[in-house]
Order: structure tokens, then C-alpha cells, then sequence
């Protein structure tokens, strides 16, 4: 999947870094608490969030997150998209809440990271 | 890869938007370095965990980093409140941080057993009153 699939799925639109949509997404993690998202590391994930502050381009950045997606129609502010396009990480708004956005994607087969953690 | 590098870093709470720039800095200079990815994830993550701790916890305080071409030491000073009970505060989901931090997306009780997690070594020294140094190592081999 990639992150034109995210947006496509979700019905999202881009707040910024559509010139990065091609990039390959392998899977997702879903919350509103930062240190939840450092807990487990992923590989190529998309972050869906409710948090709209630029702890979560932060928190993302660590992680080497591919997106963020924000959930119940949060819109980031000039000086979140100045970070996250310093990084390369797009940011999409839906207006999908939480629950339903990451049943959406994982509907597309995409996956958390404690299944892909088992898998491999 | 070059000889030792020594960093300092000053954190300031006065804006807490700006926690995990020195992170983001250590991360960037080691993916110049030539790290390998796992490397910089331990590192970038410990010590962005640090770095909230202190503007959350500490109004503050002090990195110090070293890389070498073995490992990497993050030294982290501050002058708040101490800890208490290291042993509780170790425990994933215990949290002693104000609402309004919790608003932020911090404060889940993760902090410190992030930070153990992804460091190869982590020592903590705190005096109540004085204040906590936490010393973490990640081995580049």
C-alpha cells in the first residue's frame, strides 16, 4: 500500500507532502499518546492520530513514520506542515473517526505492528 | 566513521513545541555518520523520551552526547524534583504528570521504560530535591 492508498481509502486530503503519495506504507498504528507510539517499533507505518500538535511530527519523526493521518477532522497549523515537510512526512486530514478510520485500512489489508512483529 | 563527537545541548521548558530538537539534531548528524538505521532509532527515541521527561518533569536541564565509533553515551542532567521511588516510575503506565501534559500526548507512563527499552544500558542517579542525572549507552556494534 501506499500513502495514495491511505488518502484514497480514507477519503483524506493532503495538508501537505502530496509530492511524497508514492512512498510504500507497511502499517499502522493508531493513538492519541506519543509515548504509546514509541513504545513498539515499526517499520514503514502510517500514524493515525486525534493529537494535533508537533510533538506528534516529533514522535513521528523518531520512528521514521511514512504519514500522519489526522483523525475527526483535526487540521495541523503552519508551523506543524513547516516540520513535517522539513522531514518528508506527509499529512493527511479525514474526517473519519478514530475506530473507523483504522477499520477502513485495515479492511485494505494493512496491519498493526504486533501482528507484522508475530509474522516475522 | 570519525573520531569521538561530543554535543551539548541546552533544554529550555519555556516552549514545548520545541522538546525533541536536540533528538532530531542527534538523529540527523548520526544518519550522516553512516549509522545503521537500528542504531539511530535506539538512540533518537531514548533520548527524545529524555527530552520530554525533562521540560515535563524538570523545567529543563542538560544532554550531553558522545558517539563513537563503538557507542553512543547521552548524559542527562537536570536540577527538578528527583524521583522518588525509581522502581515505581519504572513501571510501564505509572505517571506522575499533570493534565495538561496528558493533553500533549505525554504522560502515558511509557517514559522511562521507553527508555530503558532502547538503550543497552541506562543508569539513573536522583537525588530528591536536587535533581537526576540519567546516563544511557546505545553499542554501535
Amino acid at each position: 500500500m501506499t500513502v495514495k492508498d491511505v488518502q484514497e481509502t480514507l477519503g483524506a486530503r493532503y495538508a501537505s507532502g502530496e509530492q511524497w503519495a508514492d512512498r510504500e506504507v507497511h502499517m499502522a498504528c493508531g493513538s492519541d499518546m506519543m509515548s504509546d507510539v514509541l513504545a513498539f517499533v515499526k517499520d514503514r507505518a502510517v500514524l493515525l492520530t486525534g493529537l494535533c500538535n508537533p510533538q506528534v511530527i516529533r514522535t513521528a519523526e523518531m520512528m521514521d513514520v511514512v504519514a500522519i493521518v489526522f483523525v475527526r477532522s483535526k487540521k495541523p497549523d503552519e508551523q506543524m506542515i513547516e516540520l513535517a515537510n522539513e522531514r518528508e512526512i506527509p499529512l493527511l486530514c479525514t474526517g473519519h473517526r478514530m475506530f473507523s478510520a483504522c477499520g477502513l485500512l485495515y479492511e485494505k489489508g494493512l496491519r498493526g505492528g504486533a501482528d507484522y512483529e508475530r509474522l516475522n | 566513521m570519525s573520531d569521538s563527537i561530543k554535543l551539548n545541548y541546552q533544554i529550555t521548558d519555556e516552549d514545548f513545541t520545541r522538546a525533541g530538537e536536540a533528538s532530531g539534531d542527534v538523529k540527523k548528524r548520526l544518519r550522516q555518520m553512516g549509522c545503521s538505521p537500528e542504531v539511530i532509532r535506539k538512540v533518537a527515541i531514548a533520548m527524545y523520551e529524555g527530552e520530554i521527561n525533562m521540560v515535563i518533569h524538570a523545567d529543563g536541564g542538560e544532554i550531553d552526547v558522545e558517539i563513537t565509533p563503538e557507542e553512543i553515551t547521552m548524559v542527562l542532567k537536570d536540577k527538578g524534583p528527583g524521583i522518588p521511588d525509581i522502581e515505581k516510575a519504572m513501571q510501564a503506565g505509572y505517571s506522575t504528570a499533570p493534565d495538561n501534559v496528558r493533553a500533549l500526548g505525554f504522560g502515558a507512563g511509557m517514559g522511562l521504560p521507553n527508555m530503558k527499552k532502547y538503550s543497552d544500558e541506562m543508569h539513573i542517579d536522583t537525588v530528591v530535591g536536587v535533581g537526576t542525572t540519567v546516563t544511557m549507552k546505545v553499542y554501535q556494534q
